[in-house]
């Protein structure tokens, strides 16, 4: 962890994706970094419509850690791939840094981190991070000194020329990381980035993630299964609950405090967090029945 | 091995019984009695047999190649060349053009569904009515020699190349081509950066095909226009002055030409995947925690 402190002091040049900023910056009480109203999202599929979001509201400010979490089909994942623009809402509005999904993605705002590593297989660990950056045009000194800076940051820097196979699961997520990271986003997407892990290698991310988000003030939006993940990452956990996927609850975990080793998940105040969401998970699923 | 003797020793039966009656009638008319053993005896050493031994098609081969100084009109050598060169001239032509056709078949709708019949119609005539066609009418605009033959070998080599190709193009799963969108890549770096390489293992597959195609279709061409030099020219003028020997031993140099060209695609692929990353066969991937 220490040597990634020390890179993380030193950051790397300013670099700014080339687009426009937003028009209004505004003062410092910051505009939401997200703002949904009414989103919905209805698929027509042969069985007739399905409602995988319906009717979401939800402002998320610049510098939050925002977890959703609720049983498959709730459409956690898909209101994370709306904010990416990997799907198009149906009804309601959605605005990324002030502007639409689409010109967000387009001006390149955030990185997405997903449930599989989606390294290229034919491509070396460091030239897999280095891939948006080449897709940016950014020149190849810069890309060199990016690369190696954020493998440092998620501790693989030995593994710079190792091809996706020769790492373990864990050693690819965090790679796909780096890739998320390296354009420096100031928002992070990540869609059950950890799901795939086993609990011990888990712990042991959630603990690095919680260390980077704190260092570099990204806005980060988690989606994930787990309680005790959710919890401990988060300042807030949005609760959603299936057909039609819906926010039912969103638990403020901001006294848990921006430090978090570990053993906080023991804490009477973390358990008392969890419940609270196991509650409203079980109320989700009693409208259901 | 086992297999080779056999084939041998079944060779050589069919070229004694094949022979027979004509070993049989050619002793009678030299006034001699024909014995059974005399009779096997002439059957392995006729001059025209309807079936050649094995020893006269490697002693064929052997003065042939190494008997006849290289650029002599009867070195088997000279006409393998000539039918080589067009060979390799079609391959490239009907890859390239086989290459071509997938990238528009993967980006543009419209192009599959206008000339996806046409491409498929184009294979189910046959070759050997088409052959003289092309040859003709360009032999009519003034293209002789190489070229035609080449156009030949390309017509029927193209095929697999777009049928491998648009599926290897289109080979990279979702969450890979996500990535790309999260980027906002353009179509052009999608190609470069993800379609191409992720379907390089389809291209040598398909490749394999095609040279083999490649040299049929220029022997075909070879066969109908009364070329001066080529395998096919070698077999056209052994079956018309009846010297079954001669075509036995082109049509062995023809297998043996395919075979070493496929073998050069396979140590190109070989060389590619190395190259690429690709996990040595056999090995388990080394966990690195």
């Amino acid at each position: 962890m220490s040597r990634a402190g020390a890179l993380a002091l030193k950051q790397p040049p300013e670099f700014e994706p080339a687009a426009p900023r937003a028009a209004q910056e505004g003062p410092v009480i910051a505009a939401p970094v997200i703002a949904a109203r009414g989103l919905s999202l209805t698929y027509t599929t042969a069985d007739g419509p399905v409602h995988a979001l319906s009717n979401v509201d939800l402002a998320v400010a610049p510098g939050e850690f925002v977890s959703f979490i609720g049983p498959s089909g709730c459409g956690k994942t898909t209101l994370l791939r709306c904010v990416a623009d990997l799907e198009q809402p149906t009804g309601g509005e959605l605005t990324v840094n002030g502007v639409g999904a689409e010109a967000a993605r387009l001006r390149r705002d955030y990185g997405f981190v997903f449930q599989a590593p989606a390294l290229y297989p034919w491509r070396t660990i460091a030239r897999n991070v280095a891939l948006p950056l080449e897709i940016f045009g950014v020149p190849r000194a810069e890309r060199r000194e990016r690369v190696a800076h954020y493998l440092d940051l998620v501790q693989l820097f030995g593994f710079a020329n190792k091809f996706p196979w020769q790492l373990s699961g864990g050693m690819q997520q965090r790679a796909s990381i780096a890739r998320a990271l390296c354009f420096d986003p100031k928002l992070l997407l990540m869609d059950e980035p950890f799901g795939a892990l086993d609990e011990i290698v888990r712990d042991h991310l959630n603990a690095q993630l919680l260390e980077l988000w704190r260092k570099t003030a990204k806005t980060v939006l988690f989606v994930t299964h787990s309680i005790p993940e959710a919890v401990y990452l988060s300042t807030r956990v949005v609760v959603m609950s299936p057909r039609p996927g819906r926010i039912i609850d969103i638990v403020d975990c901001t006294a848990l405090g921006r430090e978090r080793p570990l053993e906080i998940r023991e804490s009477p105040e973390f358990l008392r967090l969890g419940q609270r969401v196991r509650e409203g998970l079980r109320a989700g699923h009693a409208y259901d029945a | 091995m086992g297999v080779v003797l056999a084939l041998l020793a079944g060779w050589y039966l069919a070229a004694l019984f094949g022979n027979w009656n004509g070993a049989a009638d050619a002793l009678a008319r030299a006034g001699a009695i024909p014995d059974a053993e005399k009779i096997a005896a002439a059957t392995m050493a006729q001059e025209r047999p309807v079936v050649p031994a094995p020893h006269q098609v490697v002693s064929e081969l052997w003065r042939s190649i190494v008997g006849m100084p290289l650029g002599s009109k009867r070195s088997l050598l000279t006409h393998a060349w000539v039918t080589l060169s067009a060979t390799l001239m079609g391959f490239a032509i009907g890859s390239l053009l086989g290459i071509a056709l997938a990238v528009a078949i993967v980006h543009l709708r419209s192009v599959e569904a206008s000339l996806m019949p046409w491409i498929v119609a184009s294979q189910t005539v046959p070759i050997l009515a088409v052959a003289p066609i092309i040859i003709v009418a360009l032999g009519a605009a003034g293209l002789t020699g190489l070229l035609p033959k080449a156009v030949i070998a390309a017509y029927l080599c193209f095929f697999p190349v777009t049928v491998g190709m648009v599926k290897g193009l289109n080979a990279p799963d979702r969450i890979q081509r996500d990535l790309m969108r999260t980027y906002s890549a353009s179509r052009g770096q999608i190609l470069a950066r993800l379609r191409w390489p992720a379907a390089l293992p389809y291209l040598f597959a398909s490749l394999k095909i095609a040279v083999a195609a490649s040299l049929v279709g220029t022997i075909v061409a070879e066969l109908p226009t009364g070329a001066q030099a080529g395998l096919g020219a070698r077999l056209l003028a052994g079956s018309y002055y009846g010297q079954t020997i001669q075509i036995w031993a082109a049509l062995f140099a023809a297998a043996a030409l395919s075979a070493l060209l496929v073998q050069g695609i396979g140590l190109a692929e070989a060389a590619t995947a190395r190259a690429l990353g690709a996990r040595p066969a056999g090995r388990v991937p080394r966990s690195a925690r």
